[in-house]
């Protein structure tokens, strides 16, 4: 059970480590505003398949480093993470059964309402501007979930991690 | 914790703690760019090679005549300013910092760059390349810091014409290399061409360095102000290398050395090149 524990930490992990990379590498400048949060895909994920080993702390902590990697105030991330991480917990059995497109649906709604928050703090930060590229990372994110589940469901099968 | 860190410093420490776990992360994000350079450095043929070197020797000759006549005008300007009584220069440090590759938030135009407060940097510094101001150092942590470029929306820098020492302030747009400058008026003496440099108000820039040229002048009878704008001098989407720079603000004096310092703030009006 221990052993279990340990290789379920590791491949959290390097999992959100590899989002975290994904999530500032800048291979082709002009694909930038399509850049999708991995890091809160892959935190959705796990909150998903094992709700009793990450939690809402877990989310809160790897946010606090996400936003020392994005440069944005400490904290920003860190809410947002354990908002999505929390009711994503809250309705992960029924999200479990449903249909991969209706999962998209539920990433949808989480990633705009982290959008959403973003832009608030920010413009309370510093002046008001609502472009449209700033959804297009929620679009983007949804077409990506499907992706993110099969390899990370893949890996977890691999590593016989439940 | 989010209004502690808007507020305050207090929470910088932890930050440049935390930042010892991503720094990391940022390489290896920019490692797939940094090493297609180095492969294109690596592969670049003898012809091309060899046509780059004549350029920069020529490029050298210019810039050392060019350099002789600013030896003689920098010795005439001290010297006109001893005659002045309010004698004094900016000295001015640089250091070479490296870009590295990773892209913070999509809609916002910072860069981090590969220098941090291991070597002395810290927020609010000027950040120059080889061609005119790039922007400022927003945040420094230890190995790395955030670079804020000119064009990002948020950004404003005070410029004058160099034509005629007109000031005003230059506001980025959050394209890029497009600036704006929204407070001049409609009659303002400013045609397209002229260069904007800084004119070291606000004690962030240092005076003098090129900003952008003037690109367009748009009138607008309607209102009380033109819309005029600018493109930047230096090249902000395609330089690897900046220059972070240490600027004493506080006049040295060169006058005798018994003298007592010269009213500093009559000095500093003159310096920014009042007219």
């Amino acid at each position: 059970m221990a052993r279990l524990d340990v290789l379920a930490g590791t491949y959290f992990v390097v999992t959100v480590a590899a989002a975290m990379v994904l999530r500032v590498m800048s291979l082709f400048p002009a694909m930038d505003i399509f850049n999708p949060d991995w890091v809160a895909l892959v935190l959705i994920y796990w909150a998903i398949a094992l709700p009793e080993r990450f939690g809402v702390f877990s989310a809160w902590t790897v946010g606090l480093l996400a936003d020392v990697l994005t440069g944005r105030l400490l904290g920003q991330y860190a809410l947002i993470y354990a908002l999505i991480c929390y009711f994503s917990i809250n309705e992960h059995r029924r999200l479990r059964q449903f249909p991969i497109v209706q999962q998209c649906l539920w990433v949808f709604f989480c990633l705009l309402g982290s959008q959403c928050v973003t832009f608030g703090l920010e413009s309370m930060r510093a002046g008001n501007r609502l472009q449209l590229e700033f959804w297009y990372p929620v679009l983007s994110a949804t077409v990506a979930w499907p992706l993110v589940f099969m390899v990370l469901r893949y890996i977890r099968v691999m590593a016989r991690i439940v | 914790m989010l209004v502690v860190d808007y507020r305050s410093e207090r929470l910088s420490r932890l930050r440049s703690l935390l930042s010892v776990l991503t720094y990391p992360l940022q390489a290896l994000a920019s490692l797939p760019v940094d090493l297609s350079h180095s492969f294109a450095d690596t592969v670049i043929s003898f012809v091309e090679l060899q046509k780059e070197n004549r350029r920069l020797k020529e490029q050298q000759f210019v810039n050392d005549a060019k350099l002789l006549k600013l030896a003689a005008l920098e010795k005439e300007n001290t010297r006109l300013r001893m005659l002045l009584e309010n004698s004094f220069q900016l000295g001015e440090q640089v250091l070479v910092a490296e870009l590295v590759s990773v892209k913070l938030a999509p809609y916002e135009h910072t860069v981090v760059v590969n220098k941090g407060t291991r070597f002395g940097v810290h927020a609010e510094q000027p950040v120059l390349d080889a061609n005119g101001i790039v922007g400022q150092v927003i945040r420094a942590l230890p190995s790395s810091s955030e670079v804020m470029l000119i064009t990002d929306p948020d950004h404003a820098i005070p410029v004058q014409v160099n034509r005629n020492g007109l000031r005003t302030i230059a506001f980025g747009t959050g394209q890029p290399n497009r600036l704006h400058l929204p407070f001049l008026a409609n009659n303002a003496d400013v045609v397209p061409g002229d260069l904007l440099v800084t004119s070291g108000l606000g004690g962030v820039f240092p005076a003098g360095y090129p900003v952008a040229v003037v690109d367009k002048f748009e009138a607008r009878p309607d209102k009380s102000f033109a819309n005029i704008y600018a493109t930047p001098k230096a090249d902000l989407e395609k330089s690897r290398e900046f220059l972070i720079v240490w600027s004493h603000s506080t006049p040295v004096v060169l006058g005798e050395p018994g003298k007592p310092p010269a009213d500093a703030q009559d000095g500093r009006e003159s310096a920014n090149g009042a007219p």
